[in-house]
């Protein structure tokens, strides 16, 4: 079992305070994404849980045993590299092996477990040869089979795929998933690229200037923001934003129409709708298209609702031309609210 | 100026007087190191009536006498030993000291360490001869005088500056992740250093600790001061020679250099490094 907890965790570098009170609990063989744009504080947690870099305040508990005053091997964790920081001195074999040599594992055992998860990585052809041999995709093999050769409660993986080209990038994404699933090891993964999270999360952490502002699985992530951030942040393009004035009864005005919302007193909220919930309409917002970018399967529309950006996809059957003028429905179960004032999401049910 | 795509005559006028310009001052500068050291090589293996002869012969004539000379000299074997084992001493001794600073300067923040970069280089700019008498007296004190580990003592002041420099530029050139990585894969800070840091920087660390060899076998002065019995080579030549034919003087400088200019030439990448250019 290994539980990840991390408990009021908060790092200060001088006086630039990198993560606030950082409260995290990831499943045993939860893979969990720690998502963020660089600078939000991602790699600094990855690290703290590594014994990389040392917490300011707080704990980090895994499977039971609180180990932030421990060095990193005593951590019972392996890390895969951004840059994979295979040996350049040591054979393909030996870097897989590194771990295991260092735990005084006897040879057959060594070959052994080099071997089967050098297979897994598909690089057992590679195994004599040095780093400076290897391609930037072979390396990354490398890296990953020498973290999983340890066997370790947890794996920490932090951008391990930003150096790749991006087909290659596809295609380990998809393997490390499939290694990682069968290795049964609880996985932390920091990235900035939402695809990749989406794709490989069992949950996402969302982090913004150093706190965590949504833990949750990634529809969840897409369809509920919790934060006006994430909203704004998760989706290609993210989600769209209207100013909404309280109409009364839990109904409000936007751009011109009224649409059933939270009941609750404020004054304004702001209205959110997803591109790909928008459908042309005989009756909905009004909108000037700027712009169309055809997808392929879908037409994306730049167009301007109220003075407003406001950005729509909808079937490519459509002809729409820069300059139309077209009534946007959105879908009522896919409308979310957020207070202007916290830039927190606000259920309809309340 | 590279970016000088239609060239005026002029302009490729002056471009071929830049080159011939470059080419001169290049064969100028390796004139100034290798004629002396050239005349130096004829004079020592020449008779020493050629030596004292003019005009001089630009061939040497392979005469072995002045250097057998100096082979049966007395106390020149001794000479010989010392230096050797100062420089040896010198050369564990600074970098057991420079290695650790160097490694420090690259891997970790703390408050002044730009000034104590500087503060390094600026021991070099010390003069040794106003050392050298406090020292003396220091050292008849302490009893380390005429003693070739107090004369490493000194060499290694000398010495570890080139030390810390050069071994920084070493230690900066190793991704702090490989490190990391180490400690991650069950090593300590020691056992990751000397699994990982150490194989990878000891080419540089042999280069570095050449240089305080040389550093030290090259080194009169201080040796003339601290020493009376037990004499390197330099300061038994410096002594011995004063009085000498102009033949055994040219001999004697030929056995300093030679091994020193080999030294030199078999690190010179590193000495580069110092400066934090090459060793990319």
């Amino acid at each position: 079992m290994a539980e990840i907890q991390i408990r009021n965790v908060a790092k200060r570098f001088g006086s630039y305070q990198a993560l606030h009170d950082i409260n995290l609990t990831i499943a045993d063989q939860e893979f969990m994404v720690l998502l963020g744009a660089s600078g939000c504080g991602k790699s600094t947690l990855l690290r703290i849980i590594a014994g990389l870099e040392t917490q300011t305040t707080g704990e980090v508990w895994i499977g039971g045993r609180r180990i932030d005053h421990l060095p990193p091997k005593d951590r019972g964790i392996a890390m895969v590299f951004q840059n994979y920081a295979v040996f350049p001195h040591l054979t393909v074999f030996e870097n897989i092996g590194f771990g295991l040599r260092m735990q005084k594992l006897r040879n057959d055992e060594v070959t052994r477990r080099v071997t089967r998860t050098a297979e897994l990585m598909h690089i057992e052809q590679l195994l004599t040869r040095y780093s400076g041999e290897l391609s930037g995709g072979q390396r990354q093999r490398v890296a990953v089979a020498r973290a999983l050769a340890m066997e370790p409660d947890v794996i920490l993986m932090d951008e391990p795929l930003s150096n790749l080209d991006a087909l290659l990038r596809l295609e380990m994404r998809a393997e490390l998933k499939g290694v990682l699933a069968e290795s049964n090891t609880t996985a932390i993964y920091v990235t900035h690229d939402q695809v990749e999270a989406m794709s490989l999360a069992d949950r996402i952490s969302v982090m913004h200037q150093g706190r965590i502002v949504q833990a949750a699985s990634p529809v969840e992530v897409y369809r509920d923001p919790a934060e006006r951030f994430v909203a704004g942040f998760i989706g290609n393009p993210p989600m769209n934003f209207l100013p909404a004035s309280n109409h009364g009864n839990g109904r409000w005005a936007v751009a011109d129409q009224v649409f059933a919302g939270p009941d609750v007193s404020a004054a304004a909220l702001e209205f959110a709708i997803r591109p790909e919930d928008l459908r042309p309409a005989d009756d909905g917002l009004e909108a000037r298209v700027r712009l169309v970018e055809p997808l392929g399967a879908h037409l994306l529309l730049t167009c301007d609702v109220a003075g407003t950006m406001f950005r729509a996809i909808l079937d490519s059957d459509m002809t729409v031309r820069a300059g139309d003028q077209l009534k946007l429905a959105a879908m009522p179960d896919r409308i979310r609210w957020f207070d202007p004032d916290t830039s927190l999401s606000v259920p309809t049910a309340a | 100026m590279t970016d000088t795509a239609v060239l005026l005559p002029d302009q490729g006028q002056t471009r071929k007087t830049g080159r011939w310009l470059y080419a001169a001052s290049v064969t100028l500068l390796c004139a100034w190191v290798i004629v002396p050291l050239y005349f130096l090589l004829i004079n020592t293996l020449s008779s020493p009536e050629t030596v004292n002869s003019f005009p001089k012969s630009f061939v040497p004539e392979f005469d072995l006498g002045s250097l057998t000379f100096f082979a049966g000299f007395q106390g020149m074997l001794t000479a010989l030993k010392n230096s050797i084992v100062v420089a040896f001493l010198t050369m564990v001794m600074s970098i057991l000291i420079g290695a650790p600073a160097g490694y420090a300067l690259s891997r970790f923040e703390f408050r002044g360490k730009e000034a104590f970069r500087l503060l390094i280089l600026l021991t070099r700019a010390f003069p040794l001869p106003l050392l050298a008498l406090p020292l003396a007296v220091m050292f008849i004190r302490t009893g380390l005088d005429d003693t070739a580990f107090g004369l490493a003592l000194v060499h290694t002041t000398l010495a570890i500056p080139f030390a810390v420099l050069i071994t920084f530029s070493l230690f900066s050139g190793i991704p702090v992740e490989l490190e990391e990585a180490a400690w991650t894969l069950g090593c300590t800070r020691l056992t990751a250093f000397t699994k990982v840091v150490l194989p990878l920087i000891l080419p540089g660390i042999t280069a570095s600790a050449i240089f305080a060899f040389v550093i030290s076998w090259n080194e009169v002065f201080a040796a003339a001061v601290l020493t009376i019995e037990n004499r390197t080579l330099t300061a038994f030549l410096l002594q011995t020679l004063g009085e000498a034919p102009l033949h055994l003087k040219f001999a004697g400088g030929f056995i300093l250099v030679v091994p020193a200019l080999i030294f030199i030439f078999a690190v010179r990448k590193y000495l580069f490094a110092m400066w934090g250019i090459a060793n990319r």
